[in-house]
Parts: structure tokens; C-alpha cells; sequence
């Protein structure tokens, strides 16, 4: 499978020229094997994603894993959803009340969008998902329920060879005293569980984690100890903080490694990179 | 190695920090986890039991009526939880292996996720008195 990153930061899109190298889009990344293409979230990278999207595919599906703002707002500006010729599934989280077409509708519709989702000449077909096991071409997708404010999916990509794991907003350290040490106890393992790759939440620091534990987020740390938990082969940082800038970032990056051996490999996630499992 | 439904990782983290027992299991009423003060009341430590199934740790206690008459199953509150997916609560005495007494108030709700997804039960059982 062919994994390219469109968008890497977390919360709010961040375009500056400080940002260039990891990026400023938010979350969304493509996974392609053949004629299926899949994107994980529809974050501010999706737009150029579209405008950059192969042709003769005319099926996308669209996983989302939840609708805070960062991870659907690039979802209007998707050309693909605006050719006739392409299928579009739209997949996101079982909510309690709505379904999610109201769910998405409060941002797509007036007055914060010109044009109604189910306007649109070939509405996208949209599927409601939780601990769900699916098949979308040769890939097997498992999602299920992990650590972050409101229904958040996390996503587990397989093909015949290799395993994608996907978790862009998680805080699996949440309220738990003994982690990373128990596998059955830490939200999201399952998901993540002997992974090619992992994209994983490490939005904050050691500082500004303390005062937001409980929103949804990780450190560079906990991610660490995440995957080593997990026992992934590589992991990339993921969901960037919008104030953290590419030298800062690295800085960071440098002090969470410092005195640790790991062993998997690890990076921070850039948009533009490419990814062959 | 499966990991616990979210809710009930969550469930688990919040009677961590908690001063009062608390007893979570799974829909079939195995016990996933008590906390601290839980421990006081089994007599035994987490750590050291892990999980517990539902044969070995219903027999633990004696269940009393006010009158000192062993009550059924059936009519405690977290087996009316798991019966009936609602919450429930009652008083009554327990009696441990040790032959202790206490008084206890239990109440007992499900843990119901979404979409629908009934995932175990939560029990809090707070002595009221000591004899």
C-alpha cells in the first residue's frame, strides 16, 4: 500500500513559512493499492489531495475519524465531491442522538458553508461506523473507540502484507496510573498492535500537556511509549501543535529521544512524504 | 491480546483515583477490576487476582437480608443490573469469608456505549454502618 501524508497539524491549519517543512495543512492522509483509495481524515490537506487526485479512480472512500473541525474542514473544498464521476463514501463515528449527515450538515450548510452537502449533484453516500471490521478493496479496516472528547474512531489498515495504524488525536495515558504497562487496559491497542507503521498523536510537551490533560491529546513521550507498548515498526509524530514551528518541533523531538532506546523507528510526520508498506 | 472496550478503560481509570469501592465487570458479571477501597471489602488486592470470574468472586461474600437471612442472587443489584441492563440499588448486610459483617448500600448501573453497546457493569458498594 501507498501512504502519502497531505496533512500533518493538529487543532487549526497553520501556513507560515516557519511551518513549511512538516507543513501546516491538518490531518489527512491517503492509503492507495490499485484501483482502492482511501483518506484518513479531511483535514485542510485534503484540498490539495484533490487537486492532485489520479485519474481514472472513481470510487473514494473517506474515513473520518471524528468531526471536530480540523479533521472535516478541508471536506468542502474536496473537488472529486463535485464530479458526477466519482463515488464518494463518506465513513465516520456512530454518534448518540444525530446521524451523521446532521453531524457534518453543521458545518456544511449556510451559514458556514455556501452549499448543502445533499445539494450536491452526486451527494457522497455516507456510513455511520464504531467497532466496525470492513473491507474496502484488498484493504481490511478495523476501527474502534479511542481516548479523545467525543465518538472518536481510531483506524487499523491491512492489506496482505502489511498493517497501517492510524490515531491522530488520542490520549491514551488519560487518568491511568500504571501506563503504558498493561496492553488490555491502554485505549487503542488493539488498533495499533504490531503495526508497519503508526501515525500517532503527539501534539504537546511535557508542559503543555499538564494543564490539558483530559483534552484528547498526547506528548511526544506518551506516544513513545505508546508504540513501544504496541510494538510497532516505525511511528511518526502526528497532529502537530500549531504554535510548534519546524525548529521547534525537531527540538522537541530530540529532548523526547534523548536517553531513550527505542526499538522501533520514529520521526515526525511531514506533508509530502510518501510511504510503501 | 484484545484490548477493553474504551468505556470501560475509562470506567477503570476514574475508580482508580476514587475513595470509594468499586467493583466493574463485564456483561457476564466477571470482575474486571476493583479499586482500593474494593480490595478492603474482597480481601484480596487486584494486583495480585487480576480478573476474577463471576463463579469465583460471587462467592466471597454472604449476602444478609436485615433479618440475617441469606438473600438470592437475583435480588442484588448488580445481578439486576446485568439481568435487566438498569441501574439498580439496595442495602443489606454482607458477610465475608473472614466472618465479618458489614452493613452495605449498593447501587449498581450498566455501562451502555455507543451505538447500544451493552459493556458491563459498575457497582459501588458503600458501608453505612459497622457492627
Amino acid at each position: 500500500m501507498k501512504i502519502t501524508i497531505w496533512g500533518t497539524r493538529g487543532s487549526l491549519p497553520a501556513p507560515s513559512p516557519e511551518n513549511n517543512h512538516f507543513g501546516g495543512n491538518t490531518s489527512c492522509v491517503s492509503v492507495e493499492q490499485g484501483d482502492a483509495f482511501l483518506i484518513l481524515d479531511a483535514g485542510s490537506g485534503i484540498r490539495r489531495l484533490g487537486n492532485h487526485f489520479p485519474p481514472g479512480i472513481s470510487r473514494v472512500d473517506i474515513l473520518l475519524t471524528h468531526l471536530h473541525l480540523d479533521h472535516i474542514i478541508g471536506l468542502g473544498f474536496f473537488l472529486p465531491l463535485y464530479n458526477p464521476a466519482i463515488h464518494v463514501n463518506i465513513y465516520g463515528p456512530t454518534g448518540h442522538k444525530e446521524n451523521l449527515l446532521k453531524r457534518l450538515q453543521r458545518y456544511l450548510s449556510p451559514p458556514l458553508f455556501p452549499i448543502r452537502l445533499q445539494d450536491l449533484l452526486s451527494p457522497p453516500n455516507l456510513i455511520e461506523i464504531n467497532e466496525s471490521a470492513f473491507d474496502i478493496g484488498p484493504f481490511h479496516i478495523k476501527s474502534s473507540y479511542i481516548c479523545h472528547p467525543g465518538p472518536t474512531l481510531g483506524f487499523r489498515v491491512e492489506n496482505e502484507k502489511s498493517v497501517f495504524a492510524y490515531m491522530p488525536d488520542h490520549e491514551p495515558a488519560l487518568g491511568s496510573a500504571h501506563f503504558p504497562s498493561e496492553p488490555a487496559w491502554t485505549s487503542g491497542y488493539a488498533l495499533a498492535q504490531g503495526a508497519d507503521l503508526l501515525l500517532h498523536d503527539a501534539q504537546y510537551t511535557e508542559e503543555e500537556y499538564r494543564p490539558r490533560v483530559g483534552w484528547g491529546h498526547s506528548t511526544m513521550s506518551d506516544a513513545l511509549k505508546f508504540a513501544e507498548l504496541a510494538a510497532v515498526k516505525k511511528m511518526l509524530f502526528f497532529h502537530h501543535d500549531p504554535s510548534h514551528s519546524d525548529e521547534r518541533l525537531q527540538q522537541l523531538q530530540q529532548k523526547a529521544m534523548e536517553n531513550n532506546h527505542f526499538s522501533f523507528k520514529t520521526g515526525i510526520a511531514a506533508e509530502g512524504d510518501v510511504f510503501y508498506l | 491480546m484484545t484490548t477493553n472496550h474504551i468505556e470501560i478503560i475509562l470506567c477503570r481509570q476514574l475508580a482508580d483515583f476514587l475513595t470509594v469501592p468499586v467493583f466493574l465487570t463485564d456483561p457476564e458479571g466477571n470482575l474486571l477490576f476493583y479499586n482500593e477501597p474494593a480490595e478492603e471489602l474482597l480481601g484480596k488486592r487486584y494486583d495480585e487476582t487480576g480478573q476474577v470470574s463471576v463463579e469465583e468472586w460471587s462467592t466471597v461474600f454472604k449476602p444478609l437480608d436485615l433479618d440475617g437471612n441469606i438473600l438470592p442472587p437475583e435480588s442484588l443489584p448488580l445481578v439486576i443490573t446485568l439481568t435487566n441492563r438498569q441501574p439498580a440499588s439496595g442495602v443489606f448486610w454482607i458477610e465475608s469469608l473472614t466472618g465479618e459483617k458489614n452493613k452495605i448500600s449498593v447501587t449498581a448501573f450498566p455501562i451502555i456505549g455507543r451505538p447500544d453497546r451493552f459493556l458491563g457493569a459498575v457497582a459501588i458498594f458503600w458501608k453505612t454502618t459497622t457492627p
